[in-house]
């Protein structure tokens, strides 16, 4: 092994414009797909303030289908309200609405702001630090309290650098009290991310509480993932057993319970059943990947093979003092795993100057992109992945030259 | 030791046929030193690439210590160039990327010895060919005399009972030529080691305890 080691080293510094466009290729390669699994991190990893996500199923949506029509969109209040939560055995479950546009008017100046709707248990099932004051109740939420909370980003627009707590502004013709100043919220952080959040009793008509689809979110905090499958059974039962709107035109509602990742997928798939939309986005994120790699890999492939050519005297010779065929398959191997693990490093760090890029440019507002183990971990995963992809055939060539063609310094 | 029966030769391509060696009878005892000697073409080499089960056959056996091979797998034929043989070529073929301790080393990369085991064969391998002060050389910075030198420890050093040398003093001027000889011939005088050598040189043959002589891919002698 050391030998081996030894000799993939000094291979990859004698030859070094070989080893600069290997490793700009591997290197290239990585940093897109590191990046990628960072955003993706970003958006699906429980991280504050949704630091339980990892226990947390989600309804992002719903539909209703018959046989020549169908409807799709964000579930109502009322479908939420009766199916999801009062689920048995669960922590807690949180209605929020999708986040919306409007303005905010202090005084002559007109604020552009977003707004979300919550109910009271949506504070304490996420995890937001308060800077000042403390989130709204439900009972402040059902008897419809002009109450918010807003970000210290619209604190500052609206107040300046005076504490907000108690001061009030107008919003939809109605004069909401500031209750709480929370931190900033990454754009990714789906459930969480608002500038300006009230109770739903304040501003939500009946009309809309009843509506099957109507845009709310809802959210079901487990007591542990292994009560998943229970409660992701029972809520299919409930969806199930919900009255359809218009029968005559519709005969099944779909809807379910999906972890993030589900329902990103439910979401990327057109509302097919979150498992099975998590194993088809599953598979399309693995293809895309390895398509995205293969044109790199293909290129070393094609650097490996004219190595042969260079190395058929040591190849030749190996073979002549006993070196079988998996041998030298495992020596080529290994030297080019140890190529793209080295080009897999590189990748690290350049992924994460790409990423501070990023964070810095605002692309995102108030996300901050950032490498951690578990990205290094699926980065040098993709890397030894691709050392082994790029490495297979080039090695098989190699560990089936005829050695006295070898010896000769030549490939068949 | 070794023993070629009847074996043929045959290079095919899509038109020609090229006749390398054609009913070769060949008997090599167990310590004999021999010379295969002709001109250019004649299939020493390729001879010497039979009997180092680098290339099979066309037609007949051939036996190594009373085994036949013929058949053997990648695997078998591995273990035995392994265990059994040693070669030492005229263009040397040293790693050059590998120190000398490195490069003679490589034999028993494919044996189940430890690091430690497999330097201290090395370095002794070195020893005998008068190469202990330049283990941590490269290749390139050593004469074609110790080159061949090199060669020559990891030839032996997994300790084969067959060595096979083509025209291991082709590239040497006389003295250094015989130098390579002494150490041959020591091997094979004072460890037994059957010695196969391909060579142009009378003088060198002359050595050795027997001529087989090669014109056309038949033995003439």
């Amino acid at each position: 092994m050391r030998s081996y080691f030894k000799i993939a080293l000094k291979v990859l510094r004698r030859r070094k414009f070989f080893t600069f466009i290997s490793l700009f290729g591997i290197s290239m390669t990585l940093v897109v797909l590191m990046v990628a699994t960072a955003v993706l991190d970003n958006f699906l990893s429980p991280r504050a303030p949704e630091s339980r996500f990892d226990r947390v199923l989600c309804v992002y949506k719903i539909g209703q289908y018959g046989p020549h029509d169908s409807e799709t969109g964000e579930p109502g209040f009322a479908f939420l309200d009766a199916s999801m939560r009062a689920l048995p055995g669960i922590e807690r479950a949180a209605i929020f609405s999708n986040p919306r546009s409007t303005a905010i008017y202090q005084g002559n100046a007109r604020i552009e702001t977003t707004i979300k709707k919550t109910d009271g248990e949506y504070w304490p099932l996420l995890d937001f630090r308060f800077v000042e004051g403390r989130p709204f109740t439900k009972q402040q939420d059902h008897s419809g309290a002009f109450v918010a909370i807003i970000d210290d980003a619209m604190r500052g627009k609206l107040f300046g650098n005076e504490p907000a707590l108690g001061k009030s502004f107008e919003l939809e013709g109605q004069r909401f009290r500031v209750m709480g100043v929370v931190p900033r919220v990454s754009m990714t952080r789906i459930a969480a991310w608002s500038e300006v959040w009230v109770p739903i009793g304040a501003t939500t008509t009946s009309v809309t509480r009843h509506s099957l689809i109507g845009g709310f979110n809802g959210l079901v905090l487990a007591r542990s993932r292994s009560d998943f499958s229970r409660l992701k059974r029972e809520f299919a039962t409930r969806v199930r057993q919900f009255p359809i709107d218009d029968p005559r035109t519709f005969t099944e509602i779909r809807a379910g319970l999906d972890t993030p990742f589900e329902a990103m997928a439910r979401e990327l798939t057109r509302n097919r059943e979150g498992d099975r939309a998590a194993a088809i986005a599953a598979i399309v994120f693995a293809v895309m990947a390895v398509l995205f790699m293969t044109l790199p890999a293909l290129n070393l492939v094609t650097l490996n093979l004219s190595r042969i050519l260079e190395r058929s005297s040591e190849i030749g010779v190996r073979k002549a003092f006993g070196a079988s065929r998996p041998a030298l398959v495992s020596q080529f191997i290994l030297e080019n795993v140890i190529l793209t693990l080295i080009g897999g490093v590189i990748g690290f760090a350049l992924a994460a100057a790409a990423l501070a890029a990023i964070t810095s440019s605002g692309l995102i507002p108030y996300t901050r992109f950032d490498v951690n183990p578990r990205i290094f971990a699926w980065g040098m995963a993709i890397a030894a992945f691709f050392g082994l992809f790029s490495g297979v055939y080039p090695a098989w060539r190699m560990s089936r030259l005829d050695p006295v063609v070898a010896l000769r310094g030549g490939s068949q | 030791m070794i023993s070629l029966q009847d074996v043929d030769k045959v290079y095919r391509t899509e038109r020609i046929e090229t006749v390398a060696l054609q009913g070769i009878n060949l008997d090599i005892a167990a310590g004999e030193h021999i010379a295969v000697m002709g001109p250019s073409g004649c299939g020493k080499s390729t001879l010497l690439n039979l009997i180092g089960l680098l290339d099979r056959p066309s037609n007949g056996r051939l036996l190594l210590e009373g085994q036949p091979i013929n058949g053997a797998g990648d695997r078998r034929l591995a273990s035995l160039r392994n265990e059994k043989l040693g070669f030492i070529f005229q263009s040397f073929h040293l790693i050059p990327d590998l120190t000398v301790l490195d490069n003679v080393e490589i034999p028993l990369l494919y044996r189940r010895l430890s690091g430690k085991q497999r330097r201290k064969l090395a370095l002794a391998a070195l020893d005998r060919v008068g190469l202990a002060s330049r283990v941590h050389h490269f290749p390139t910075q050593l004469s074609g005399g110790q080159q061949q030198r090199v060669a020559i420890a990891r030839a032996i050093v997994g300790q084969p009972s067959i060595v096979l040398a083509d025209e291991p003093t082709g590239n040497l001027d006389s003295g250094m030529g015989e130098e390579v000889m002494d150490i041959l011939h020591a091997l094979n005088r004072d460890d037994k080691t059957t010695i196969v050598m391909v060579t142009h040189d009378e003088r060198f043959a002359r050595r050795t305890d027997r001529i087989v002589r090669l014109f056309d891919g038949r033995q003439v002698a």
